[in-house]
């Protein structure tokens, strides 16, 4: 995307500019999406029918929220660091969007093709805990500032065990590009990671249980990452009413829903291109088989997002399942629990790896 | 050296997602640890033992139903039964049943609250919603009997204001049909998931001698061990006829007497409750639902004390009557309020999380804490 | 070790069967509807908005002092001897002219004590409840059927009579009295 605007223009600035705007229209458009989703999702699930009245069975309800948020008085309480306060949404949707420059939407339509993408993602998602304590700190507010110790220390441990799992894929890989991941896994879905790779042999079956147990764990941790049911006790509403952003409101309040959702999104693209075999398709391309190749990197992009959406709903499936873990146990979880499998797994994914 | 830390006061409501109503706690936080709790209660005061001095009897009624707003049957219940007993007079047998019959419906849709709520508190949104559904049922069935869905006023002294509707009889038993199931489903979805039981058992854990020493009563005492329940200890109504169990807690999945237990006390006695019920149904004998009283109810001098089973424990009425047409004096012994003073001690040495996770397995109604 | 297994085991596993709940929930019709569209069917006893058919209303006051609240106001003058105000449909006879029935419906505890005791079977609660107001003072129902000015007609009227009765009764009193005076009067009326 970036080369071919670059070859259009001649110019990066105007490369860079576009890029991310489209991606920031997808951002949006997803954060639309979801929030409508995850309400529908969560009002049938819990025999509601949810928001009706805007639209077609309120697929505009977010924009009519959106729409009251922008009118809202922006208020900044008076014993509150100003200068914080009002740097910190800005900072925490920085971070999420951030880390989709590096994420493949399509062999054609990504930011950047860092080398080191899957480290540059992992690396950038954690830029969202300065933000997350500096909401908190700023407020100056109890609630918000104990949601935002919470949330520090959920989101740097819970970092292990997904780069333990993501190592266990680079070293099967070896490589850490996310682009190149995506390209390995290509054609059918037998050939992708979590059925243990592309090349067949008798490592690729041996692999199957145990980069399950690998997928478990990388999305249990980055559900923990992006602080949703289970792991929300940063804002758990019925013990800190909103965690972090408890004082804001507005369109401040909205940038952090934006992360929110944007994180949801980036976290199960994570998933879905180190073992769901990322943009591609899981039985072949239409674009190819009647000769169309134009339509390959849209079938491709299809495919990404659909699989992203997939997670996320799994990811509000399991949020309107379950009851919240308290802050010790989800150490416990995380030290005790995930560390050791993935660790485990790691080892042992080495080994066949090696045969 | 020692570093000098200091403790952090955190206040917890008046307005807070999970104080149940408008209880103020002043935590005292170590971290995030406990190191004290203090409740404050008033904000929903409105004086109902001083309202009742100016009522006459009946008039009392509408204002009991207002005290413990999860459970207005069972609250018209003890009361019309002290008056009663102030007067000396029998109701008819169909009365009776039809009383029991509401009390332990009424008891049922409390403990649903109780416990969606206990589960909204740690997290699970959804079981609070399916028992909100549930309890709808319950609901419809008293609104059909008697024109409203939470402040009754239902039973009168001497009678109740309505009869039951023609199809009261079939709907509750579809209901009793439908609600069994359900508690499986509840079960399955909440109490035996691994979360919730990490986040309850072990949990503000009551012995068995604080809990007495308190005067803990309800289902908070019976999740400490003890089988103590006022239909079965001092019988009232018609309770003794009726074959059902005092379910304990048993330290299923953690110690005795934690808020675990005092849950799933709760569920075992929708499903006694639901026994009850199903006895009695079907042996509604025909007959009048009102007893023969004066039209202006103006009981002897003299005191009485009634106590019944609240959904939350020991409901006592104390009324004195001076030979007038209002009583002189109705003391209410709330159990709500008295299972609240426990709640100090069950949080101490616990995190800010467990704080709601104790509250919510109490089980207060704070219209009943503060009258 | 052991317990260490069986409790992943059991975290994933109770996890699944929760999901697996919801999501059999998730094609279960819901059981919500779209409220000021679809609206339930109301049980016949429902208790909401009191109703007054003052056509009946004998203005015993019987509700007014029923009620917990005090939200019910009846103010009635006495009928003159020749008036005739007809009779309720249960065959009373009315004697009163019932000037002021007021409920103050945002008083109103909806606990039906009033509606007992009427021997007219004239207040009764309704199945409206969709009342609200954006002025206090209009949740003040006034059922009265006489207009502000016949209200004090018939006060005056009555005030009057009652005037009337008591000169004539002090006439008569005054004649019944004192039997001796009559000589004055007459004295005075010669006077005159």
């Amino acid at each position: 995307m970036y080369q071919f605007l670059f070859n259009l223009s001649g110019s990066e600035i105007i490369a860079t500019i576009f890029t991310a705007a489209v991606i920031l229209v997808f951002i949006l458009l997803f954060v639309l999406f979801a929030v409508w989703f995850e309400r529908k999702v969560s009002a049938h699930m819990q025999d509601r029918l949810g928001p009706m009245r805007v639209g077609w069975h309120g697929v505009l309800q977010t924009i009519a929220d959106f729409v009251k948020m922008l009118q809202k008085e922006d208020i900044i309480a008076t014993e509150a660091d100003r200068k914080l306060y009002t740097i910190a949404p800005v900072l925490v949707f920085t971070g999420s969007f951030a880390a989709y420059a590096a994420i493949p939407f399509s062999s054609k339509l990504l930011g950047s093709e860092v080398e080191v993408g899957i480290f540059y993602l992992l690396a950038v998602s954690s830029f969202v805990v300065a933000g997350i304590l500096m909401a908190g700190w700023s407020s100056n507010n109890k609630y918000s500032l104990l949601g935002a110790m919470r949330s520090a220390a959920q989101i740097v441990s819970y970092e292990i065990p997904t780069a333990l799992v993501v190592l266990s894929i680079v070293m099967l890989t070896g490589t850490l590009s996310l682009e190149k991941i995506s390209q390995l896994q290509t054609a059918y879905f037998w050939n992708w990671n979590i059925f243990g790779g592309p090349e067949f042999s008798l490592a690729k079956f041996l692999l199957i249980p145990f980069m399950f147990v690998g997928f478990l764990i990388i999305y249990i941790s980055t559900l923990a990452e992006v602080n949703r049911t289970p792991f929300d006790i940063p804002e758990a509403e019925s013990e800190l009413v909103a965690g972090y952003f408890t004082e804001y409101c507005g369109m401040k309040w909205a940038m952090f829903m934006l992360s929110e959702y944007a994180n949801m999104f980036a976290v199960s693209a994570i998933v879905t291109i180190l073992f769901f075999g990322g943009y591609q398709s899981p039985f072949g391309y239409l674009g190819n088989s009647i000769g169309a190749e134009w339509l390959v990197p849209f079938e491709q992009a299809f495919w990404f997002i659909a699989k992203g959406i997939f997670f996320v709903f799994v990811q509000m499936w399991l949020r309107w399942t379950l009851p919240r873990l308290r802050v010790d146990q989800l150490m416990t979880v995380c030290w005790k629990y995930l560390i050791p499998y993935a660790f485990l797994n790691l080892i042992i994914v080495g080994f066949i790896s090696l045969l | 050296m020692a570093l000098k830390t200091e403790t952090m006061i955190l206040n917890m409501g008046p307005q807070h997602p999970s104080t149940h109503g408008v209880l103020r706690l002043e935590l005292e936080l170590d971290g995030e640890l406990i190191v004290n709790v203090k409740p404050h209660i008033g904000y929903l005061h409105r004086c109902f033992e001083k309202h009742a001095e100016a009522m006459s009897y009946p008039q009392v009624i509408p204002y009991t139903d207002r005290m413990d707003y999860l459970a207005s049957m069972y609250n018209n219940f003890g009361y019309v039964i002290a008056v009663e007993k102030l007067l000396g007079i029998q109701v008819p047998e169909r009365v009776e049943y039809i009383r029991v019959i509401m009390g332990e419906l009424q008891r049922i849709a409390s403990h649903l609250v109780a416990i969606g709520t206990n589960g909204l508190d740690i997290g699970a949104f959804t079981p609070f919603l399916y028992l909100f559904r549930d309890r709808e049922k319950i609901l419809s069935l008293f609104e059909m009997t008697c024109g409203a869905r939470l402040l009754y006023n239902y039973m009168w002294v001497g009678g109740l204001s309505h009869d039951i509707h023609p199809d009261f009889v079939r709907l509750t038993k579809e209901f009793i049909n439908y609600f069994r199931p359900t508690i499986t489903e509840l079960n399955n979805l909440l109490t035996f998931n691994k979360i919730f039981i990490e986040r309850t058992a072990n949990i503000g854990v009551l012995p068995l001698d604080t809990a007495i020493n308190y005067g803990v009563t309800g289902p908070s005492l019976r999740g400490s061990g003890l089988a103590f329940d006022i239909r079965k200890e001092d019988t009232y109504s018609i309770y003794d006829r009726f074959d059902f169990e005092i379910p304990v807690g048993q330290g299923l999945v953690g110690t005795v007497g934690d808020s675990w237990d005092r849950y799933y006390v709760r569920i075992l006695e929708m499903e006694q409750s639901l026994r009850i019920i199903e006895q009695a149904i079907d042996q509604i004998p025909d007959g009048d639902v009102k007893a023969a009283i004066p039209k202006r109810i103006k009981p002897p001098k003299g005191t009485v004390y009634t106590r019944v089973e609240n959904p939350r424990g020991e409901l006592g009425y104390f009324i004195i009557s001076d030979g007038n047409l209002n009583p002189f004096r109705v003391k209410v012994r709330a159990p709500s309020f008295v299972n609240l003073e426990v709640f100090g001690e069950l949080c101490k040495g616990h995190l800010v999380a467990d704080v709601i996770a104790i509250l919510g397995s109490i089980d207060i109604v704070l219209g009943e804490v503060d009258r | 070790m052991k317990q260490y297994l069986k409790n992943t085991w059991y975290g994933i596993w109770t996890v699944l069967i929760g999901m697996k709940i919801t999501f059999k929930h998730l094609f279960t019709p819901a059981v919500t509807i779209q409220y000021p569209d679809v609206k339930v069917p109301l049980p016949e006893r429902v208790r909401n908005r009191l109703y007054v058919n003052i056509d009946d209303c004998i203005g015993c006051d019987q509700c007014s002092r029923a009620c917990p609240v005090n939200c019910i106001e009846i103010e009635t003058v006495k009928s003159l001897p020749g008036e005739n105000l007809g009779t309720t449909s249960n065959g009373k006879k009315k004697a009163l002219w019932v000037t002021k029935f007021n409920i103050d419906i945002a008083k109103c505890c909806y606990c039906q004590l009033c509606v007992p005791p009427c021997p007219t079977e004239c207040i009764y609660m309704t199945d409206v409840y969709e009342f609200s107001e954006f002025e206090r003072d209009n949740l003040v129902y006034k059922f009265a059927n006489l207009t502000e000015e016949e209200a004090v007609e018939k006060k005056s009227n009555y005030e009057k009579f009652q005037a009337e009765k008591e000169a004539s009764r002090q006439v008569g009193a005054a004649a019944s009295a004192k039997p001796e005076t009559p000589v004055k009067t007459q004295q005075e009326n010669k006077n005159e």
